[in-house]
């Protein structure tokens, strides 16, 4: 038999195996036939769109690396960029943290009602995001919100939640960190619920106090779920939209709390300038994924 | 004179600790809890009182006013909308996941690995980058204002799949073999033996679409123009006054009404629900 005939039969027996298992390829096919009209084509297009001029109307109009290029120079694009990572360095780290702790106590078998506090804390997880950060909003307000109240009645200035740059950040971690808490503790749940508990009474035993032995033990052995739940807060740092739409109307004061997200948004659907969102959009994109990496990175270089 | 041993010393020690642990619980739990009571509150009170000193927590004026308000400005359609959406689109991913779930679970073909990959790598891609594009395809396909662009594109859904495929690969083969024995298609398999085994796996992942879908904003806010059209997170974006005045009061009454049925459903769910968010990250 020559190599030829020899490949020959090798695809034809390929070509009989996918045949026979055409069931499978029928089952898994709406995923990439949706996937490839309305993810795929729209991603080119968009490229497309990237280099033009067009108002969503009319003809286009090819303009070759004029949107990236007015994108470098667009001060309120990178600021939206900046947010994202002071809101990530705002709430990440203390939320991470406070959701593994919360869910050590929880572990704990002293703790009466598990379900009771379990349920409180995570609820605010499955609430519609534009309700509360209207509530918030009503709550946070300057002079008659119950926040500032509560605060004036034992004596403490009325601080500035929405007003204030910084402190509109701060008011929108917050809300962030009211939603997200409990799903990241019910996670970190699931996830001590599979480290052995030997572990951490061994050393417990070998003198270890609890807060030396969370750091060296529970911390160590919880990475991997750890690393999903820092990877998820970052995109979601990053996208955030109803929270800021509601509580901040999006992005106030000075473009303080204003999302890469959002601005895609204003862009395309405020002001129709649809070539340059998607300009917008690709740069997001990149920043992203190169964020992603950098944590995998990061958290994997002990390994 | 009493005696204090050391096994008592480590006991108040360890009561102090415990009553420190549960005035952090009650605490945190007290925040989480807050915004819900001021929701429900406010949806019962005039609009003089909603900003008033001093702050007004109960009053005599509290009434279903603010409820018949809305009912005027068509809410209950737009419960209506939002639970038709959902529901569609739920069912639909459902159906489509599991179906592909199976098949990546359940069969050994040529490419499935490199088809696997494709589908968790498309789980990066922002619906950012896809936003404009989209909208401007569903223009064209005259789907504005139509429930069509809420349902069709997210009608299979890369981690519901996997999620799926996570699920169908703990039941044993032998299962399927007997079925084929008896000549099921492989079709029927699917609906016969595999879907009732994997209902506790689809409740799951169904609470999470659902919820998904309902609280969702942005996607319907550029899909939906027309009042009889929207969803209630879309209602409630359009809720503002005269001269960029909030009405609270009936924005909070909107709240109740978009919160409660989900609440209601976590709460008859709750295991399930937990369940399908923790099956993800953890077994991922």
């Amino acid at each position: 038999m020559t190599t030829d005939t020899r490949v020959l039969t090798r695809m034809k027996r390929s070509w009989g195996e996918v045949k026979r298992k055409r069931w499978a390829y029928a089952f898994i096919s709406p995923f990439y036939i949706l996937f490839a009209i309305f993810s795929v084509y729209p991603i080119i297009f968009s490229i497309y769109l990237s280099f033009t001029e067009w108002k969503g109307m009319g003809p286009k109009v090819f303009v070759g690396l004029e949107n990236y290029r007015r994108l470098l120079g667009d001060s309120v694009f990178w600021q939206s960029i900046r947010n994202g990572v002071i809101l990530f360095f705002l709430y990440v780290p203390i939320m991470t943290l406070l959701a593994l702790v919360l869910a050590v106590i929880l572990n704990a078998k002293f703790v009466r009602f598990f379900q009771v506090f379990r349920t409180m804390i995570f609820i605010p997880y499955i609430t519609t995001m534009i309700a509360a950060g209207f509530v918030f909003r009503m709550m946070m307000n300057m002079k008659y919100g119950f926040f500032n109240i509560l605060l004036t009645s034992i004596g403490i200035p009325p601080v500035p939640w929405l007003e204030n740059v910084w402190w509109a950040r701060i008011s929108l971690s917050l809300l962030v960190m009211w939603a997200w808490l409990g799903y990241n503790m019910v996670i970190m749940l699931a996830g001590l619920q599979t480290i052995s508990k030997d572990l951490v009474e061994a050393a417990t035993i070998d003198g270890a106090n609890p807060v030396q032995a969370f750091f060296r033990i529970t911390v160590p052995l919880m990475k991997p779920i750890i690393l999903f739940c820092v990877i998820l807060s970052t995109i979601g740092s990053f996208g955030l939209f109803s929270e800021v739409y509601s509580l901040t109307v999006g992005g106030r004061p000075m473009n303080a709390t204003l999302t890469p997200i959002v601005y895609i948004w204003q862009q395309a659907f405020q002001h129709y300038k649809f070539s340059y969102a998607s300009a917008v959009s690709y740069v997001y994109f990149a920043i992203i994924v190169v964020l992603t990496l950098l944590q995998l990175r990061y958290f994997g270089r002990e390994e | 004179m009493a005696v204090i041993t050391e096994s008592t010393l480590i006991k108040t020690k360890t009561i102090g600790k415990r009553i420190f642990v549960y005035l952090v619980l009650i605490s945190i739990s007290i925040f989480m809890i807050l915004p819900f009571f001021w929701v429900l509150i406010t949806s019962f009170k005039p609009m003089e009182e909603v900003f008033h000193i001093p702050m007004i927590i109960f009053s005599r004026n509290m009434s279903l006013d603010n409820f018949k308000a809305i009912i005027d400005k068509g809410v209950l359609i737009k419960l209506w909308n939002t639970f038709f959406i959902a529901f569609t689109a739920t069912a639909l991913r459902l159906f489509f996941c599991s179906l592909a779930g199976y098949g990546f679970a359940k069969y050994r073909f040529p490419g499935r690995e490199f088809l696997f990959s494709v589908l968790i790598a498309t789980m990066i891609v922002p619906f950012a980058i896809v936003v404009v594009p989209l909208y401007i395809m569903m223009r064209d396909f005259r789907w504005i204002d139509t429930f069509m662009p809420l349902i069709i594109p997210g009608a299979a859904s890369a981690f519901g799949i996997f999620f799926m495929r996570q699920y169908i690969r703990s039941i044993p083969d032998e299962l399927l073999d007997a079925a084929r024995i008896d000549g099921c298609s492989e079709f029927r398999i699917y609906a016969r033996v595999i879907l009732p085994v994997v209902t506790p796996g689809l409740i799951s992942l169904g609470l999470i679409f659902f919820m998904q879908v309902w609280n969702d904003l942005m996607w319907p806010m550029i899909i939906l123009k027309s009042p009889e059209k929207q969803t209630l997170p879309v209602m409630l974006s359009s809720l503002t006054g005269p001269a960029g005045m909030t009405i609270y009061n009936l924005q909070m009454a909107v709240s109740v009404v978009s919160i409660a049925p989900l609440i209601i459903i976590f709460l008859l769910f709750q295991k399930r629900f937990t369940a399908g968010i923790t099956f993800g990250a953890v077994k991922g």
